[in-house]
């Protein structure tokens, strides 16, 4: 540390340069990959309104571009985007220079090339046949390198840190940094390789499903949430010792989740999954007491006009992180779970922690770094508060529809004598609801990379302009000259 | 303080419990488990799939069928069933313990339940009550038999005799268990509808054979004949299911997981539904084909 010490801190403009190219690929990579996951989500959710509209095209029927889109969403935006602003925060809090630019820039290209090969693969008909691995085999290795190398250079900026600057947030993000290569290269080997024997292998697919959906987006989105909203409601952290609580309890319970009650398997690991899934609730209540805390004390006093919509995307976030937390736990009990599991109910929730809680987060922290390392204010504020407001009422028709959808079905199918068909018809309504949701979400997407990459490309054309008049005016000057 | 150590060490430690107790452990218990017998019956199970069925769960996996079919049958508990089988040679002692047996019932109903064995005597009860009237009747030299009948909003449904367990997926190479029902439960649609050509219609159109259906045709797995070219043009070109639709249906109607398991019995049917196992219902385990030689049956039929 002492050698560390002794390098001079870089000024915060040129820690934000440093950010730039590298972070400008990640997310602006990121933001296509959304749009494309909600095409694709599109597309798969009309099969509920005509179901023979791709009878002839095997690439787009649900079974295959449901998949594709989920894992575009969750490879290509989230892990991106998510790790896009960790590189920013590492660089950030620690006041030094993001690490390897060129690294993190090959890591993605290496990492949006494996999203590309999986999504096509799965739309080729190569799925794995795992949910959220899907990706075929090969894609996912050019995925892990992508990401270890990108996760190599997170390390690195995070150890040129100025000592003593270890804060919370780093707390949650450098266990988010080597959980996922952990859990993604056990999972892809023991599937992928010769695979295990028999629900040896749907064991490990929840085990994973659960540690990324549950606990490495909720790692980096609560790592991000911690940093930004003391930041723009100018107060420090409420309580850091229940902040900590949440975060060792997090780690602690939330990896032993996912298994489902009453699945073919030994009864000791649902029961155990329960156990590990309610007690997530603590940190769930650790998080939401702290941060009510934080937020709303004097928020709107401090508050910078334009950053108010990012703190409520932030806020918003956290309050679906909630209520996503919750539900997960209720419905891991024995004496819930006969009327929720294998429902939509499952598919609300898991949108609920993915978009309603992550994305959102991730967009209010875009909102704030982008502006942060291209030294200018290139997002327009009246499109940031309608992409706020198309994902509120996208997520609330997408999640609350196929909520009570779920649980209408789940009771419906414990009376045996409702022929299944008939159940099945009548939840179509709240299907059909949910892609309006979905419509609204994308629409909302769509705002967010029209902003993105028109903020971007607005700042490159305006340095352009300036680099072209004064080489221009050097020429007319010598023209004149001679 | 730098807290950096402490923080990876611990995170290091917590997702290391995790995958030993969630990676690890399954892969020793369930990962080594190997085939069983069928009860009563001593038959091994499961028994493989045929080579045209495994290509089948290949065309499955690939279509993402999993999206919308779960393949686990759940069951909440079971039940028992006492059947009388045979009266013996005591009948007044018999008699007296039906009487203790069913107290409510008149005495000539008792007097009728003697006739036209075997018959039901009690019926959803648990297993001590169950075991308790058993003792009496054998005390009266009467012949019984105890059924265990699993119970569970699937069961009832009709998707399945008894729940799924490990054993079922033994040999699978992708198993696909499915997260959520917007179809039906396959675990056992090829014991439920072992018809090849009803498969085919399904696939090709849906709603042609079930009329609300909202699944999505796969005409994709089916083509036109070649050999229709030379034939009078008039006449609509008939359909004829490509490879994958063949192993498809193979896949699906060696789906049959209704054998009665140590860890999963279950005694006949005493319910209704499926007519053809009623016949001999104490030795159900031996009737159900083993699952190879449906599909072996069902791949020419197209």
């Amino acid at each position: 540390m002492s050698a560390v010490s002794q390098i001079p801190t870089p000024a915060s403009a040129q820690v934000d340069s440093s950010c730039r190219a590298a972070l400008l690929v990640l997310l602006i990579s990121s933001g296509i990959w959304l749009l494309l996951a909600s095409a694709f989500g599109i597309i798969s959710s009309l099969a509920f309104h005509a179901p023979a509209l791709f009878a002839d095209c095997a690439a787009l029927s649900y079974g295959r571009a449901k998949p594709a889109g989920m894992n575009a969403f969750l490879y290509g935006f989230c892990l991106q985007a998510g790790m896009g602003v960790a590189l920013w925060l590492f660089a950030h809090i620690g006041r030094t220079r993001l690490a390897h630019s060129a690294m993190i820039i090959v890591g993605a290209a290496l990492l949006n090339l494996g999203v590309t090969v999986g999504v096509l693969g799965i739309l080729s008909g190569d799925s794995t046949g795992f949910e959220i691995l899907e990706m075929p085999r090969y894609a996912a290795a050019l995925l892990f390198i992508g990401y270890v190398l990108v996760g190599a250079a997170a390390a690195v900026t995070l150890h040129r840190r100025v000592p003593g600057t270890l804060s919370i947030p780093h707390w949650f993000l450098i266990t988010a940094l080597f959980w996922f290569p952990w859990i993604y290269s056990s999972a892809n080997l023991l599937l992928g390789g010769p695979p295990v024997r028999g629900v040896t292998q749907a064991v490990i697919d929840w085990w994973y499903a659960n540690n990324f959906q549950f606990v490495w987006l909720t790692l980096v989105g609560l790592g991000t949430a911690f940093y930004f909203v003391p930041r723009l409601a100018k107060r420090p952290v409420h309580n850091l010792y229940l902040a900590a609580l949440a975060f060792w309890m997090l780690i602690l319970f939330g990896s032993w989740g996912g298994v489902p009650n009453n699945s073919p398997v030994p009864a000791w690991l649902p029961a155990l999954s329960t156990v590990g899934t309610v007690l997530t609730l603590v940190p769930i209540i650790a998080v939401a007491m702290n941060m009510c805390s934080t937020a709303c004390c004097g928020r709107s006093e401090n508050l910078l006009p334009e950053d108010k919509t990012p703190f409520q995307f932030i806020l918003f976030g956290l309050a679906a992180f909630v209520v996503a937390g919750i539900t997960n736990a209720v419905t891991s009990l024995i004496q819930v779970s006969p009327w929720t599991d294998l429902t939509w109910l499952v598919v609300a929730k898991n949108q609920l922690q993915t978009y309603g809680f992550f994305a959102m987060v991730i967009f209010g922290a875009i909102y704030v770094v982008v502006p942060g390392f291209m030294g200018e204010r290139i997002f327009c504020p009246k499109l940031m508060r309608w992409h706020f407001r198309l994902a509120v009422i996208g997520i609330i028709l997408f999640v609350l529809p196929l909520a009570i959808g779920g649980v209408v079905q789940g009771t419906q199918l414990q009376h045996a004598t409702t022929p299944f068909a008939d159940i099945m018809k009548r939840g179509v309504l709240f299907l059909r609801v949910s892609t309006m949701g979905e419509a609204f979400i994308a629409m909302g997407n769509l705002l967010f990379v029209i902003n993105l990459v028109g903020g971007v490309g607005r700042h490159y054309r305006a340095e352009a302009v300036t680099v072209y008049m004064a080489a221009t005016a050097d020429l007319h000057s010598e023209g004149m000259r001679s | 303080m730098n807290y950096g150590p402490l923080i990876f060490l611990g995170a290091f430690f917590a997702l290391a419990t995790s995958w030993f107790g969630f990676v690890l452990k399954p892969q020793f218990q369930v990962g080594q488990l190997q085939g069983t017998n069928s009860v009563p019956g001593n038959n091994p199970y499961p028994s493989g799939r045929s080579g045209l069925a495994s290509q089948g769960l290949e065309v499955y996996r690939a279509n993402g069928c999993a999206a919308c079919h779960s393949q686990q049958v759940r069951q909440t508990g079971t039940v028992c069933d006492l059947v009388l089988t045979a009266p013996g040679t005591n009948q007044t002692a018999l008699i007296q313990a039906l009487r203790e047996i069913l107290p409510a019932t008149p005495d000539d109903e008792i007097g009728r339940l003697l006739t036209g064995l075997p018959k039901v005597i009690l019926s959803g009860v648990n297993r001590n009550e169950a075991n308790k009237a058993d003792a009496l009747l054998k005390g009266a030299k009467a012949k019984t038999e105890l059924r265990i009948v699993p119970i569970g909003a699937d069961i009832a449904r009709g998707w399945g005799k008894r729940q799924s367990v490990a054993e079922d997926y033994l040999y699978d190479s992708t198993v696909m268990l499915g997260s959520l029902r917007v179809g039906p439960d396959l675990a056992n649609v090829g014991a439920r509808q072992p018809d090849a050509n009803w498969h085919l219609r399904h696939l090709y159109d849906p709603r042609s054979v079930v009329t609300n259906s909202i699944m999505p045709s796969y005409r994709f797995l089916f083509e036109k004949p070649k050999r229709t070219k030379g034939l009078a043009q008039g006449s609509e070109a008939e359909m004829v299911p490509k490879r994958e639709a063949i192993a498809l249906v193979a896949y699906l109607t060696s789906l049959q997981s209704d054998v009665s398991l140590f860890n999963a019995p279950y005694s006949g049917a005493a319910q209704p539904p499926a007519p053809a196992t009623n016949a001999a219902p104490a030795v159900s385990g031996n009737t159900n084909a083993p699952a190879a030689n449906t599909s072996q049956t069902n791949a020419p039929a197209k």
